[in-house]
Formats: C-alpha cells, sequence, structure tokens
C-alpha cells in the first residue's frame, strides 16, 4: 500500500511551497503541473485519487485531489482572476504573497487584509466548463472504475480499525460504503446511480460537514425542507444522476471542445465562502445597478450552490479516447505496458470473437447474419470526415423484429452490457413532440440547454421504432425527426442558438429497430430472420445474460472498445482486386451495383477485418464482405418478395 | 511610488471644485495593473465610476456660492493656460460660467461622459521630478513639455496638439466609407465632418482610428492605451477648434469625441487580462439588453436641522451619506432628496460572439456592455455590431464580514460607439460580402494562388474532393460561387441584372447531388440549405408571426431572404409542391421577393444563387425522355436555370476502375495525406470570399466580340432546321459565367479565354439536359417551352392528317371519337397513343375546325 502523500490530501499546501520557491519567477505554474504529472505517473497513482464519479461530494474533503471523468455539456465565459496577491497585517505592516491559482476564493489568514492595490498583483485569465457525467454511461463502467480503486481494497482491510472521531477523510467513506455494500449486496449498484442525487439535498455543503456526515450516514436521501427550487443540472438525457461540475481550466482550454470526455485531476473546492460571496452578491445587486449585469437566472445557473455543483480546478486534464475502464486510459504506442496489453488480447481474440458471435447470435434470435453486421455496428465509428462527409458510420437498421416491445427492450439491456455508453431511444409520437432533441441556448441564463442527442462521441444510440403508432408529428416531432436523420445521415446536430445555428459534428452508433424498413435513413438494413420464438422473452433473454461468465462478459467489453480504436489500411494489391472486382460486378448488373453499394461493401470490409484484429484489408475479408453483402441483399428481396409494398 | 495609498492625492485645477470633499484615495486598483508598464501604481485612480458631474451649469440656480472664482479661460495657446487645456479641470463649471460674453465653448454645456469613468481623478506627473506628483500647478512653460498624466506617458498639452493638427489636416482620398455621402475626399475628412455637426446639430464626432493611425502612429498607440485619459484631451481639442469655427453654433452639450475600428482586438475570444482599461473593438450579436436603468452620478442631501445642503458624488458605485452636517454639526441629519440628484441612463448588454468567428466545437463567448446616455436602446438583440469601447473589469468588493475575497473580477465594456454591421448592408449594393478582412499575407497567397494557370482546374478539383469526378459539375459550382459582376440598369428602366448563377442538378439517386449541395452549403458564409420535401412556400419566403415579447406583427424571413447574397441550395426541388415553386419564379429573375401578408406589404431582397437538385420522376432516369419529362418540373422555371447539370451514372469500365479506386482510398487514407493533395477548404472559403468583394471584371472589346459570335452561332444551329437554339436568357448566362471565370482568375477584364470557358460549360450542360432524346440533336426549347422542336413538328403534322382524315371522310356533321382513332391509326405509319390524339384533337378545336363533346366529334 503506498503511502498516500500530501499531494492527495492537501495538493493546495505543495503548491504553496513550490510558489514560495519559485516566486519572483512565474515558472512556478510550470512547475506546479509537472510535479503532479510526475505523482500520477507512479505505479497506479491514478487509482489512488478519489473519484468524484463514485463518491458523494460530501464525502471528499474540500481542498483535496480528485478526479472526475465528465463530458464538457456547456463553456463558459473565460474568467479574470487574482493569480498572484499580497496580503497585509495591518499591525506589523508584514506583506506575504499568495497565490489565486486552483482557488475560487482569495484567502488569507486572520490578521491580514489583502492589499488590492498591490504592484505585485498578476491578474490571470482561466476558463469554466459546465461538466456532467459521461450521459448514458452503463452501469458496469461505474461498477468496474470504482472496484478498480485499490483505495476502496485498503479501506476494507482498513475496517479492522473503525476509528471514532469521524472526520470526512475518504478513508472513512470507503469503509461506510464498503459495510454498506456488505449488507445489502443487492442495493450496490442503486447506491452507485442514487449517489449524486443526494448532494442536490443539502444545500448547506460543507457548512457543518460534521453534521451532514452523520445525516448521511443514516439515510442517503435526506431532502432538507429549506432547499430552494431544484436546480436543473442539466444532463443531457432524462433521469441522469450525479454530480455535475463546474471545472476551471488553466491551460490550453481552447483545445477542449463540447462534448468532449475528459479526466481531470484538480483540487476540489466547495468553499462554503463562495457561496456566502455569492449570495452576498446577490443581496447587494437589487441596490447596485452596477451589479446587475447578470439576471438572477444566470447567477444561479453560473454559481450555483458549491454543495450541489462542485467547483474542479483543474492541474492536469486529458482527453479521453474512451471510457471503458478495463482498457489503459492512454492507447498510445509508445508505452510498453499498453503494446503488452493489446498484443495479449489480440491473441486470444478469434475466441472472443467467436463467443461474442454466439452470445449475440442468441440474442438475435438464432440470426447469426444480424448478428454479424450486429458485431461491425458495434466497432464502427466516424475515423474520418472527407469534408462533409463523414466516413465509418455505420447505421444499421435491423427490420423484422417483433412488434412486442419485449425483444427491443431486452436487446438494448444486452448491448447495454457491452457498451460503455449508450441510450435507448423508445420513438412514439409522444415522445417525439414532447422530447427536446436538440441542445439550445438559453440566452436569459446564458447557458446552454441541453438536449437528448448531446451525447460524447461513440455513444450507442438504440433507437426503438417498433412501438411507433400512427399519429401526428407537431413542429417540434418534425424537428426532432429531421434531426434524427441529420444526425445519422451526416453526424453531426445543428444546435439552436435562436438567432442561428451551429454544426457540432458527432460520433453516434445508431441502431434502429423496426418492424419494416425504418423512416430514418440507415446505411444497411438487416432484415431480422428468427431462427427461434422463445415463449418468453424475458427469461430467455435473462438466462443468456447469466450464463455469460463475468470475465467472458468483460473480454466482449474490452474486444469493442479496442477495435474500435485500431488503424487500417488497404495495399495497393488489394485496392487492384477491388476494382477488379466492382468493374466486373458492374458489367454483369450495372443496375444493381453502385457507388453507394461499393461504399457499404468497402464498410463492411473494413470492419470485417478490424474485427478479426487485421489492420489490413486481405483478399478473403473482401470476399466475405462481398458475401454478407450479398446474403444481406438477398434477404432484403425476399423479403420484399413477400410483402410486396415494403423495401 | 509602489504604495499608491501613501502618495498625496492633490489633484490639479482645484478652481471651482473645492465644494467636493476629497475624494479618499483608497481605490483598488482593476487588475490590469502589472500590465502598465510605465508605471505601476497610478491606475487605482481610474474608478470605472463616472463621478464628475458639473450639476451648476445644468441647473444654474442651484450654483454653488463656492464657484465664485472668476473665470480665467483666456482663449489662447496651450501653454500660457496650462490649466485649463488639461483634462483635468476641463469641464468643470467654474471655467464656464453661463453669459460668459464669448459664447464658444463656454457657453455650450459640458456633457459628461460616463463611458469614459472619472477623468478628474487622473493627476499629471513631471516626469522629471517622479514622486512630487502634489501640486504640479507650477506650469511653467518649460515643465509643460514634460508634464505627463499620472500612470501614463500622455501629455495632455502635446496629445490635444496632435489630434488638432490630425482633424485639421487629416485626408485620405482613396479611403471611401459608406457614411461618406457628400464629402469632399480632398478636403479635410474632419473638418467637413465637424461642419456638419454645426449644420446638423449632432455633437458626436466620430473618429476613425485607422485614420489617426497612418496620420500619428503614436497618438494612436496612446488612444489604445489611455482611452480614459485621451479621449477627453480630444473632446477638448475638437471642441476648440469647432468653437472657433462656429462661434455662434448651439449644441445641445459639448462635442464628444467618438473614436470607432480600434484594430487592438476583433474577436472577443482574444480578450486577456492585457487589455483591460484599454480602447477595443470587437464584432458580435446583441442577444440581450436591459431596461434603462437610471444610474444616481451625484446625491443630493439636505440636513432636515438646519436645511444645509451637500452634494455627494458616487464613487465606485456608492454614495457616501454624510454622517454629520458641516453647518450645524448635527449627526445623521443629512436626507437624500431624489428630485434634486443627479441621473444618467445606463443599459446593460449582453453580446455573443458572432458564429462566424467562434472556433469549431466551442460555445459562443459573451461579454457585457454598458452603453451611456444617447447609446441607450440604440441596439436590439439579434443586432450585429461592431462595438468601440473601454474594457474594464470591476475591482473586487470587499465584504466586511469574511476576510476573504472572491478573486474572480466581473469584466465589461463601456461602450463608447456602435457600428451596426447589418444596418450597413442595406445601404450599400456594392458591398457583396460583410467586408472581410484579409491579412496582407493571405492576400499575397490569394494573389500568388490567382497567378498559376491551372488556378481554374485546382479550385474545381478542391471542390468537394470526396466527390468523384463531375468535373464539369464542380466547375459549374465554382463559377456560381464566384458570381458574375452586378450591373444596374435602373436608369433605363430594367432594373438591376442579375449577377448570380443558378444551377440544377438532376440525375440518378445516389449519386452524391445531396453531398454535393451539403457541401456547398458549408462552404460559403451565407448559405442555406432546405429539402423541397419539407418547406412550404412561407418557409422559403417569409411569415408573419407575433413576437411573443412586444405582441407585435413581425415578420421572419425564410431560406431565401436568408440567403441573399449567398447561396440556397435545394434538395429534391422536384419533389416541391406548385406554389411554393411558383414564389421562385420571381426570385430567380428578378432577385427580390414580393410579400402582401398581414397587412405588411413589402419587397425583400433575395440576391441569392440556387443550386438545386431534383430527381427524376421515375425512380431512375429514363434516357429515352427529355429533362422536362424526366423531371416534371415547368419549363418556365426551368429556363431561369443558367445551367443545368445531369448526373447521370456512367456505365464505362474505366470510369469504374477509377471511381473504385478514388472510394478505396478514401477509406484507409490517413487524414493528413487527404488534405495534402487538395486545397484546404479555408483557402478556397477566403479566395471565393475575397474575389467576391474585390474583383469586379468587365467585358473587354474582344470578349464582347466573341459572346456575340457564340450567340449568333447557337442561334444559326438551330435556324436550318426551323428551330430556336438560343435565346437572349442564353446569352445573359454566358456573360455572367465568363465574369465569373474571370474573377476566378482575379482578372479586372473578362477576355476571351473566359469566353470560351464560359462556351464550353453551358455547351457541356446543354448537351447533357437539352438534347432531345429522339433525335440526338441539342435543342434548347426543351428547356425554354417545355417541348422539342421536332416534337412540336410531329405534333403539328399529326394535327393536319387529322384534319386531311377528316376532310377526306365529306360532310359528316359528327363522328365517332374511337372511330376517328382508329381511322388514323391504320393510315398512320407511326404508332399513335390516345395522348396524342387528344392533343391534336385539342389543336384542331383551337383553329375551331371541330369540337370534341364526349365521345363525339362535331364539325363546325
Amino acid at each position: 500500500m503506498p503511502c498516500v502523500g500530501d499531494w492527495l490530501n492537501s495538493p493546495l499546501s505543495i503548491v504553496q511551497g513550490i510558489f514560495a520557491q519559485n516566486v519572483p519567477n512565474s515558472d512556478w505554474e510550470k512547475k506546479v503541473t509537472e510535479y503532479f504529472k510526475e505523482k500520477l505517473k507512479e505505479n497506479n497513482a491514478t487509482n489512488w485519487v478519489p473519484s468524484l464519479n463514485d463518491v458523494p461530494v460530501h464525502y471528499l474533503k474540500p481542498n483535496s485531489l480528485v478526479k472526475f471523468r465528465c463530458m464538457v455539456q456547456d463553456m463558459f465565459d473565460p474568467e479574470f482572476y487574482m493569480g498572484v496577491y499580497e496580503t497585509v497585517d495591518p499591525n506589523t505592516n508584514a506583506r506575504v504573497l499568495h497565490f489565486g491559482k486552483y482557488r475560487d476564493v482569495a484567502e488569507c489568514g486572520p490578521q491580514q487584509e489583502i492589499d488590492l492595490n498591490s504592484s505585485q498583483t498578476v491578474t490571470s485569465e482561466r476558463q469554466t466548463f459546465y461538466c456532467v457525467p459521461v450521459p448514458g454511461e452503463s452501469a458496469w463502467v461505474k461498477e468496474i472504475s470504482f472496484l478498480a480503486e485499490p483505495a476502496y481494497i485498503s479501506a476494507s482491510q482498513a475496517r479492522v480499525s473503525p476509528s471514532t472521531s469521524y472526520t470526512p477523510s475518504r478513508h472513512k467513506r470507503s469503509y461506510e460504503e464498503d459495510e454498506d455494500m456488505d449488507l445489502h449486496p443487492s442495493k450496490q449498484k442503486e447506491q452507485h446511480m442514487g449517489k449524486g442525487c443526494c448532494s442536490g439535498g443539502d444545500i448547506h455543503g460543507c457548512v457543518e460537514p460534521k453534521r451532514l456526515e452523520t445525516e448521511a450516514s443514516a439515510g442517503h436521501h435526506v431532502i432538507s425542507p429549506n432547499c430552494s427550487p431544484p436546480l436543473d443540472l442539466n444532463f443531457p438525457l432524462p433521469g441522469e444522476k450525479g454530480p455535475a461540475c463546474l471545472v476551471k481550466v488553466y491551460e490550453n482550454w481552447e483545445s477542449f471542445k463540447v462534448n468532449d470526455v475528459l479526466e481531470v485531476f484538480g483540487v476540489l473546492s466547495v468553499d462554503p465562502v463562495l457561496s456566502i460571496v455569492n449570495s452576498e452578491e446577490r443581496d447587494s445587486s437589487t441596490l447596485d445597478p452596477m451589479e446587475c449585469m447578470d439576471t438572477a437566472e444566470e447567477q444561479r445557473v453560473h454559481s450555483p450552490p458549491a454543495s450541489l455543483v462542485p467547483r474542479i480546478h483543474v492541474i492536469l486534464a486529458q482527453k479521453l479516447q474512451h471510457i471503458n475502464p478495463l482498457l489503459p486510459a492512454c492507447l498510445s504506442e509508445e508505452e510498453s505496458k499498453t503494446c503488452e496489453f493489446v498484443s495479449n488480447f489480440m491473441s486470444e481474440l478469434s475466441p472472443v470473437r467467436a463467443e461474442l458471435l454466439g452470445f449475440l447470435t442468441h440474442a438475435l434470435l438464432g440470426d447469426s447474419l444480424a448478428a454479424e453486421y450486429l458485431i461491425l455496428h458495434l466497432i464502427s465509428t466516424v475515423y474520418a470526415r472527407r469534408d462533409v462527409l463523414p466516413l465509418g458510420k455505420f447505421t444499421v437498421n435491423l427490420s423484422g423484429c417483433p412488434r412486442n416491445g419485449a425483444f427491443t427492450e431486452h436487446l438494448y439491456r444486452l448491448i447495454q452490457q457491452l457498451v460503455p455508453a449508450s441510450y435507448h431511444l423508445r420513438m412514439s409520437i409522444e415522445s417525439m413532440n414532447h422530447s427536446r432533441f436538440i441542445p439550445h441556448k438559453d440566452y436569459t441564463a446564458n447557458r446552454l440547454v441541453s438536449g437528448l442527442l448531446q451525447l460524447a462521441s461513440n455513444t450507442s444510440l438504440v433507437i426503438d421504432e417498433t412501438q411507433l403508432e400512427q399519429g401526428q408529428l407537431d413542429t417540434a416531432g418534425v424537428h426532432n425527426v429531421t434531426a434524427l436523420g441529420n444526425l445519422i445521415t451526416w453526424q453531426k446536430v445543428d444546435y439552436d442558438f435562436n438567432y442561428h445555428r451551429m454544426e457540432f459534428p458527432c460520433n453516434i452508433n445508431v441502431l434502429i429497430t423496426s418492424e419494416g424498413r425504418s423512416l430514418l435513413p440507415s446505411d444497411c438494413q438487416v432484415h431480422l430472420q428468427p431462427q427461434i420464438i422463445p415463449p418468453n422473452m424475458e427469461e430467455y433473454m435473462s438466462s443468456l445474460l447469466t450464463a455469460v461468465l463475468p470475465s467472458v462478459l468483460n473480454k466482449f467489453r474490452i474486444y469493442l472498445s479496442l477495435l474500435r480504436l485500431l488503424d487500417y489500411s488497404i495495399s495497393d494489391e488489394v485496392t487492384k482486386a477491388v476494382e477488379e472486382d466492382f468493374v466486373e460486378m458492374r458489367k454483369n448488373n450495372p443496375e444493381s451495383v453502385t457507388a453507394d453499394d461499393l461504399h457499404k461493401m468497402l464498410l463492411v470490409a473494413r470492419f470485417l477485418s478490424l474485427s478479426a484484429g487485421q489492420t489490413t484489408l486481405s483478399r478473403e475479408r473482401w470476399l466475405r464482405a462481398k458475401q454478407l453483402e450479398a446474403l444481406r441483399k438477398a434477404r432484403l428481396q425476399q423479403q420484399q418478395s413477400v410483402n410486396g409494398n415494403e423495401l | 511610488m509602489s504604495s499608491p495609498a501613501s502618495t498625496p492625492s492633490r489633484r490639479r485645477g482645484k478652481r471651482g471644485r473645492g465644494s467636493n470633499p476629497p475624494t479618499p484615495q483608497d481605490a483598488r486598483s482593476p487588475p490590469s495593473q502589472k500590465r502598465r508598464t510605465d508605471d505601476s501604481t497610478s491606475t487605482g485612480d481610474l474608478q470605472p465610476m463616472p463621478t464628475s458631474p458639473p450639476a451648476d451649469v445644468q441647473s444654474p440656480g442651484a450654483a454653488d456660492a463656492l464657484f465664485s472664482s472668476p473665470p480665467q479661460f483666456r482663449h489662447s495657446t496651450i501653454p500660457l493656460d496650462f490649466d485649463i487645456s488639461s483634462p483635468l479641470t476641463y469641464g468643470t463649471p467654474s471655467s464656464r460660467v453661463e453669459g460668459t460674453p464669448r459664447s464658444g465653448v463656454r457657453g455650450t454645456p459640458v456633457r459628461q461622459r460616463p463611458d469614459l469613468g472619472s477623468v478628474r481623478k487622473a493627476r499629471q506627473v513631471d516626469l522629471q521630478s517622479d514622486g512630487l506628483a502634489e501640486d504640479i500647478v507650477a506650469t511653467e512653460q518649460s515643465l509643460g513639455q514634460r508634464l505627463v498624466i499620472w500612470g501614463t506617458d500622455v501629455n495632455v498639452a502635446s496629445c490635444k496638439e496632435k489630434f488638432q493638427r490630425f482633424l485639421q489636416r487629416f485626408i485620405d482620398p482613396l479611403d471611401k466609407e459608406d457614411e461618406d455621402i457628400g464629402l469632399d475626399l480632398n478636403e479635410p475628412r474632419y473638418m467637413q465632418r465637424l461642419q456638419e455637426i454645426n449644420m446638423v446639430g449632432e455633437p458626436f464626432l466620430n473618429v476613425n482610428c485607422d485614420h489617426l493611425r497612418s496620420f500619428d502612429e503614436n497618438l494612436y498607440r496612446q488612444l489604445i492605451c489611455y482611452p480614459q485619459e485621451v479621449i477627453p484631451t480630444f473632446d477638448m481639442a475638437a471642441n476648440e477648434i469647432f468653437f472657433d469655427r462656429y462661434p455662434d453654433s448651439i449644441l445641445e452639450h459639448q462635442i464628444q469625441v467618438r473614436p470607432y475600428n480600434a484594430l487592438k482586438t476583433r474577436n472577443m475570444r482574444n480578450l486577456n487580462p492585457e487589455d483591460i482599461d484599454q480602447l477595443i473593438t470587437i464584432s458580435g450579436m446583441v442577444i440581450r439588453s436591459s431596461q434603462l436603468i437610471p444610474e444616481m452620478q451625484e446625491a443630493f442631501f439636505r440636513c432636515q436641522v438646519c436645511a444645509f445642503t451637500t452634494r455627494v458624488e458616487i464613487d465606485r458605485g456608492r454614495i457616501a451619506e454624510p454622517s454629520v452636517c458641516k453647518n450645524c454639526n448635527t449627526t445623521h441629519s443629512m436626507a437624500l432628496i431624489h428630485n434634486r440628484s443627479m441621473f444618467s441612463d445606463k443599459q446593460m448588454i449582453k453580446l455573443q460572439e458572432s458564429p462566424e468567428d467562434m472556433p469549431a466545437g466551442q460555445t459562443p463567448h459573451t461579454v457585457a456592455l454598458f452603453a451611456h446616455n444617447d447609446l441607450v436602446d440604440k441596439v436590439q438583440p439579434g443586432d450585429r455590431v461592431n462595438v468601440t469601447g473601454i474594457y474594464r473589469a470591476v475591482p473586487i468588493r470587499v465584504n466586511p464580514r469574511v476576510s476573504s475575497v472572491n478573486s474572480v473580477y466581473k469584466t465589461h465594456i463601456d461602450v463608447i460607439h456602435y457600428r451596426k454591421t447589418d444596418s450597413k448592408r442595406l445601404h450599400c449594393v456594392d458591398e457583396e460580402t460583410e467586408q472581410k478582412r484579409f491579412t496582407e499575407e493571405r492576400v499575397e497567397m490569394l494573389k500568388e494562388l490567382s497567378k498559376k494557370a491551372d488556378i481554374y482546374e485546382r479550385l474545381a478539383l478542391a471542390l468537394a474532393p470526396s466527390i468523384y469526378e463531375h468535373e464539369d459539375i464542380k466547375k459549374g459550382i465554382l463559377l456560381q460561387l464566384f458570381g458574375g459582376s452586378r450591373k444596374d440598369f435602373t436608369h433605363t428602366g430594367r432594373g438591376n441584372f442579375r449577377a448570380e448563377i443558378n444551377i440544377l442538378l438532376c440525375g440518378d439517386p445516389g449519386t452524391s447531388k445531396s453531398q454535393l449541395l451539403q457541401y456547398v452549403y458549408n462552404l460559403v458564409p451565407r448559405g442555406q440549405y432546405t429539402s423541397g420535401k419539407g418547406s412550404s412556400a412561407v418557409g422559403l419566403t417569409a411569415y408573419v408571426m407575433k413576437d411573443p415579447e412586444t405582441r407585435q406583427l413581425v415578420l421572419q424571413t425564410g431560406a431565401l431572404v436568408l440567403s441573399d447574397n449567398g447561396i440556397c441550395c435545394i434538395d429534391e426541388f422536384d419533389k416541391m409542391n406548385e406554389s411554393t415553386r411558383s414564389v421562385l419564379h420571381e426570385v430567380m429573375e428578378q432577385q427580390t421577393l414580393s410579400i402582401a401578408k398581414a397587412g405588411i406589404i413589402c419587397q425583400l431582397n433575395a440576391r441569392t444563387s440556387i443550386l438545386a437538385a431534383a430527381n427524376p420522376i421515375e425512380s431512375q432516369w429514363n434516357p429515352k425522355k427529355t429533362t422536362i419529362e424526366n423531371i416534371q418540373l415547368p419549363h418556365t422555371l426551368l429556363s431561369r436555370f443558367d445551367l443545368i447539370f445531369l448526373m447521370l451514372d456512367p456505365r464505362d469500365e474505366a470510369y469504374d476502375r477509377r471511381l473504385a479506386r478514388h472510394l478505396v482510398s478514401l477509406y484507409y487514407q490517413s487524414e493528413e495525406k487527404m488534405e495534402e493533395e487538395y486545397m484546404d477548404m479555408a483557402v478556397l472559403r477566403d479566395y471565393i470570399a475575397y474575389a467576391r468583394s474585390y474583383v469586379n471584371p468587365r467585358l473587354g472589346e474582344e470578349a464582347s466580340q466573341a459572346l456575340i459570335e457564340a450567340y449568333v452561332d447557337m442561334r444559326k444551329i438551330g435556324s436550318g432546321k426551323g428551330m430556336v437554339s438560343a435565346y437572349p436568357r442564353q446569352l445573359e448566362s454566358l456573360i455572367r459565367l465568363a465574369e465569373a471565370h474571370a474573377k476566378v482568375r482575379f482578372s479586372e477584364k473578362v477576355e476571351t479565354i473566359d469566353v470560351e470557358e464560359a462556351k464550353r460549360l453551358h455547351r457541356e450542360a446543354l448537351k447533357q439536359s437539352a438534347t432531345d432524346p429522339r433525335t440526338g440533336i441539342v435543342d434548347i426549347s426543351i428547356l425554354t417551352t417545355g417541348m422539342s422542336a421536332t416534337a412540336r413538328k410531329r405534333k403539328e403534322e399529326l394535327a393536319q392528317a387529322l384534319r386531311k382524315l377528316i376532310q377526306a371522310k365529306g360532310k359528316t356533321p359528327s363522328l365517332k371519337y374511337q372511330q376517328l382513332l382508329d381511322d388514323l391509326r391504320a393510315q398512320s405509319d407511326t404508332a399513335i397513343t390516345k395522348e396524342m390524339f387528344e392533343e391534336a384533337l385539342r389543336a384542331l378545336a383551337d383553329e375551331d375546325f371541330l369540337t370534341v363533346t364526349g365521345k363525339t366529334v362535331r364539325l363546325l
């Protein structure tokens, strides 16, 4: 058990130390980031940092180092703050320099006053992002990343000596949590999901951490009665829970974009002083015209109570390629560790693929072709954009699904077990007319109000069309359907900024389940041919899931996330062969083979090769891709002849 | 000078200011402090709150007895009365008491400038005797030159003199601005402006900072860095000149100088702490404006015991209520008298970054603006404006109860000048695009590009590189992007000539038409993308709706109006319903849109190019039919397209092979490689924008000849076979295309090569779309009348044959319909359909030869 250093519990004192050593010159900032980078590089050090995703805010020590895995939902205006300031003791006239970085408030000792006129004051700039947990994050991602923390294990060991004094340290928290889980293992998951929401109640935040601590342990869902109308935390998906966070970024903020998934390491700030300062300002704003720059709503959104929306002052931030905790966070080729991991996994790739195929075949009621296509769909990703054309999207329309909702519902549950983030969109006249799909800007509160389609990259969106009834779409409904269509065809969402629209590119895997052909566009339509009709869908599906060993399930997860990230190329030789093939096909039947078909075949070939772990296209794969396409088309034609009016 | 609090706060020019209690110098410094290289302490004086109301002028009745010192204003040169010329005293009541014989400067009340904040707090520092900042009233002439306003390097006297020189001498005959109507460009521009002020009576002088920069670099720098000090000096200079020239002029208040177009910052995103307290210009869009806020400038207190009155100026947003009456020494007896306090107008405005300035994938930034006095309510939400103002960071207020303070500064801009970007567009037709600024290197680079011999091919290739081949179509679209030159024939009664090129793409589904449209829509700054299926006539034109806030009827513009000066991409053109399509007739030729709805009757400009895509009525293109028959669009509409291209799936082995290779490479090439091969989209965009705004080619002599020949040739082709193969509309198309091609070359003159290319492209397009499938001859009448000449001929022949047949039957008053058809069929050697027969009957009926009633045909 490595020693939990000061840098974890009170990172600011480390910063203070570095600051004091290097004060006259400004490179202390660089040294701070370097220090923490070093520290986090150490063996498993990142796992020692408590994560805001797993631990409720009030269990975390203020001003300690935390990490947070999140999606940038909105970007606020940059703010200017005092980077360096000076305090003066009115009695002794002693002057001390302080740093304002990584802090919300400029602090000073009891005998000190801040000298705002000091020539030493340095004004700096930082940017605030409004971050929410990754929308649609699967339960298993949360679970595994939580269990992966060695802190969790060590805490369970620490159970032998339960301390009496209840300090809000995270060790204590882990213990509590741990015990809780031991007692009610079934509750475990539920609790993970529910953790964030309890913070919604305690408006007082850490004013009285001790009291809250006991209160919280008594029951996690105590809502204090004097709570103001709940603040909309602006999660893209309905029913989401978790901490939203104001992430203050100090460098390179230009490189982050809306909807990026980040992992940030930073200083947690839930300073109650902050709330006081803010509310002071709010109170006085009625008196002072100077302060009425922002409306009340804007105030509420931009400086919510710190207990509800904590602040993180970022020391290190990185964009995540994926959120699968089973994979190393950064899959760069330089690191030997990741190389090893990848090559190890690659060696056992084909049995995993076979097993996954079998699993999905069962899930798709014995249809192996559909299962094959589903694998291809699940590893697809937009890998490039050629002017406006997104390359690598592979929207599959699974037609011929049984009309009762049970099948699609359970299929989604299975997919949810496999992918790190997903959302199930049940299309119905009502949901189309009444949901908010496109994020729009609320100018009164000056924020981007999220919508269903504000999703992180590589989120699986499963659209269920089987429940669509006859009815009339209203204007909002038409807009929503158009937005879905745009998302599928161009992989972009036009956010509504009232006076204009802005295009945000996205990378979302869309799977449409429908009875006939979907009303939404798709890249390829696979008609389901069930081999078995289980009498009880629910039983069948859940038995399917329990039959899979957790370790195998984890392999599936790794498989899908890893293959998506592989590179791919086509050799000249194969290019020639493909050319020949295409010309040949066109010769025989120019009507049926168009450039579009070639597009599709190349896509299928790409994902087919990748699914077998091959990064170049081989002739066999190409033939296999052709074969798959032919099978799929034959099935469609067959379907068409059975059901004359449908295509 | 490291501790400003200890520096004495003596101000110069105290005459007449004795009544005001000295403002305490405990000002907290705005954050820009460290940036001020000249001096690190002074900015404590730069209060964001205005504190200088010369109340006595506006309310002379309340004139303070203390303001008794006689005006010592000598209208003489600067050094002698340095005191007066300093901005510190400038505007204080003592120097201009009402009724001074010489009206001029003194007669016109000074209007305080809340936008600049308090100037009077500025102190002057003698550079020589650093530290002895107090009372430099020793205004010796020799010292005068070395006096600067504390914290700056601004010497008031020389600054003023320089600015006066600028006003009197600045001439820039080349610079033309849209506001310059009626200005003689060879005369000093700003003197004419002053004259205008004298006539119009609007006491604001707008000064283009760009002019100032070209005139005096140093003065410009001072203005940018120390606007708070320099602008009052400018005010003073301008007023002196003005009242010197027009001593009898009566203005509402003294002239205020409003600089604009400071080049400091263009983009909101670039604002950083270094810009604080500097003059900046940013562009953006107004998203919200507040109610008018009356802001107290000066509070009026009266003692309730002895009725002694006193005034207290606002200091950093606070009024310090006097706790003790100075007259009777009663404590807490002073009460605020609202009616006699002074207020000024203020408005808070939120400005958002304009969408063009935003990097992809980020949300727009906003910034708060404070508008004062006249500038209140000058802009509405939705307006695009260029704002010039001073960037401020509000000092932190200390909370007495908490020792720690919030370390975040609040920032805003005090507006000095607005310039609406869209209202300008209404004024001038010539300015095609927003005056997009190009750096010199960029222009150089673009010009270099334009000199390449194969620039046309290169650009065409750069257009939608992911779409394979279709080179001529890409070339056509390229020319559309550039557009022709706008010609004005209003004086000869023909109105504007259309400069925009309209293109229709039709062809098989799945030939990436939509993709091409999407590309164009993404490329041009003012593009609109609609689908014919979903759009209604109102969606394209304009509709009237009730504004939820004001409850007034407002006109909401549709896609065509929004794409004025841009390109409107309409997908699934054929799926558009009839009424919607009819709207396009006007737009596509007259380039206007007439609206008569809900009492709003107007004509809007819709100078938009239309790029439309249509699918054939049968899902596959039928090569045996004409274009019209395939897409079922009225010919009246089709003839308004300059170019109609067919995007067909060629059935050709070599093509297939190339296509396959192209697609395969698409699927594995890395992104960097793609970019190497083709021109960057940004370069293309800039190239087009530059050409559109700066190149305006005219027809050369040779080119005109070539065009005439081309037209005559086109007419000749058909004349031999008794059909018309070209109409004036085609000639106009040719001219537009030739002009656009000249624009591609950045050439100011249309030359023969341009005409050649226009001819070629036009021919190519015609070959595709106007070939009569029956004869294989290009026939323009397919597009202009909807029917090929041969088809028409055949129709006539049939009618004649029918007539002969009937006449041969002798004098029968009526005939059986079916019988007649059978007879005709028997007689004819070609197959005759029922439709053809009916048409022939109709033709004869039109000739009053017969009438058809039910199943019988009667002769007349």
